[in-house]
């Protein structure tokens, strides 16, 4: 995105350093996004604004043009690196914040069958920067697993991924198990991944398609915001 | 093999098919006069095999363009990570597809495919085609070549290479051992033959055009 010469981040004003972190996290410059979120930092910034504005607002843009096609895997992989070397100074920060600023836990999980997690990856970083306390349970991820964490964790959202259109209908097992154990209204329920739509999202009964991190990212937070409230 | 945008209405075949598979394609469907007389062929990119997501808008394009000048038409894919969305434009135009979820499991035949995936998941499967153009749809398609830190990333899960082989080369077996390597995987080789592209000359008709149609038993076990 960015075709400047070389420049000191430190000379340009808070405005255009944000802008610069963000076309450095589209850019995937992991040292960059790290020296321009310590210059934030060091102007006084508040690390949730830090994180919103630059990282997550970078992170936004990214998500966009991979859904339009104009990125592909490699490219945001390069700038979930970036964020993530971003995320390094905030995280300690955030965590000790006075405070509470946590939008609860969610709970997250490549579906049974399913070995692919840079998605799911991707969006528990952006649900981390967001505010959630992210319990992943990782790949291949059963039924009972899945529930499990429910009665464990009680977390605000489950979601659900899948990369492979063979093992995304076992979000819909998960789902009537829930309904069956008379746990289903207790928890809001999404799902994700490269193949799923919306139509397919309401055929298994799920609450919400997040159709890439960022989507799913404000999803979340809309809704446990709005549950925080109520 | 472009189709030419003169042609009237035909009673010829058009066999729609990815990129990935021409080869084979090609050698089935050009066998003989009569079937060359019979069937258009035309591919799509084969690196449509990394986004898949555009399979069902690129077929449906094309279609949209050439469908009228058929009554009979055979995409040589299978769903092949369209999530149903190329069902649908096969719906639209009134045209048939490959079976199954991708061409390893039309390859290998069904039961075969899930049982090497229900024995270890984390397989990773190559076609000759590949194994050939590995270079270009592996390691640039991923952008490997560029990241190499990726590989880690993108491999992490998987802990085998499976080459389901359509042709007995020796050459590529060597390749696909080295690209095994590459992606740091287990090496493993299955001749599966081409077998499962024989509904592609399949006509409604029930009549054979095929001097012999491509049959390989394909032979697994998982032991």
């Amino acid at each position: 995105m960015s075709d400047q010469d070389d420049f000191e981040l430190s000379e340009l004003d808070d405005k255009e350093l944000v802008e610069q972190i963000q076309d450095d996290l589209y850019d995937g410059l992991q040292d960059e996004v790290y020296e321009g979120v310590e210059i934030l930092l060091s102007r006084d910034w508040d690390a949730n604004n830090v994180l919103g504005d630059a990282l997550v607002g970078g992170m936004k843009v990214v998500g966009e043009d991979f859904r339009d096609g104009i990125l592909f895997v490699p490219e945001v992989l390069k700038s979930a690196g970036a964020m993530k070397s971003g995320m390094e100074l905030l995280r300690p920060i955030l965590s000790q914040s006075s405070v509470d600023l946590s939008l609860g836990k969610f709970v997250i999980g490549t579906v049974k069958g399913d070995i692919h997690d840079i998605g799911k990856n991707l969006v528990g970083m952006m649900l981390e920067g967001a505010g959630f306390e992210v319990i992943d349970l990782g790949i291949n991820t059963d039924v009972d697993e899945y529930l499990g964490a429910l009665d464990e964790h009680k977390p605000v959202i489950m979601g659900m991924s899948a990369l492979l259109t063979t093992t995304m209908p076992y979000m819909g097992v998960v789902i009537e198990e829930m309904d069956k154990r008379g746990m289903r209204n207790d928890f809001h329920v999404m799902c994700g991944g490269a193949p799923l739509n919306q139509e397919f999202a309401d055929a298994i009964g799920a609450d919400a398609y997040g159709r890439d991190a960022a989507r799913s990212s404000e999803m979340a937070q809309t809704y446990a915001e709005a549950a925080k409230v109520a | 093999m472009p189709v030419s945008s003169s042609q009237v209405a035909t009673d010829k075949r058009l066999v729609l098919g990815c990129g990935a598979l021409v080869y084979e394609l090609v050698e089935l469907t050009q066998q003989n006069a009569e079937l060359k007389q019979k069937i258009d062929l035309h591919c799509l990119p084969a690196h449509l095999h990394n986004t898949p997501q555009f399979i069902a808008r690129e077929v449906d394009l094309f279609l949209l363009e050439h469908a009228h000048k058929y009554q009979d038409i055979f995409v040589a894919y299978a769903d092949c990570g369209s999530a149903g969305d190329l069902d649908k434009v096969l719906a639209k135009h009134n045209a048939q597809r490959l079976p199954g979820a991708h061409c390893y499991e039309f390859f290998a035949g069904a039961p075969v495919y899930e049982s090497m995936l229900d024995e270890e998941l984390g397989s990773f499967f190559l076609t000759d085609y590949l194994v050939q153009f590995f270079e270009r749809i592996v390691m640039q398609g991923l952008g490997l070549n560029d990241y190499p830190e990726l590989r880690d990333m993108y491999f992490k899960h998987y802990t085998r290479l499976i080459y389901l082989a359509q042709t007995e080369n020796p050459e590529l077996q060597d390749l696909a051992k080295q690209q095994a390597k590459q992606l740091g995987l287990r090496y493993e080789y299955r001749f599966v033959g081409k077998q499962g592209l024989n509904p592609v000359i399949d006509f409604p008709s029930g009549k054979s055009l095929a001097n012999q149609k491509i049959a390989v038993e394909v032979q697994y076990d998982p032991t």
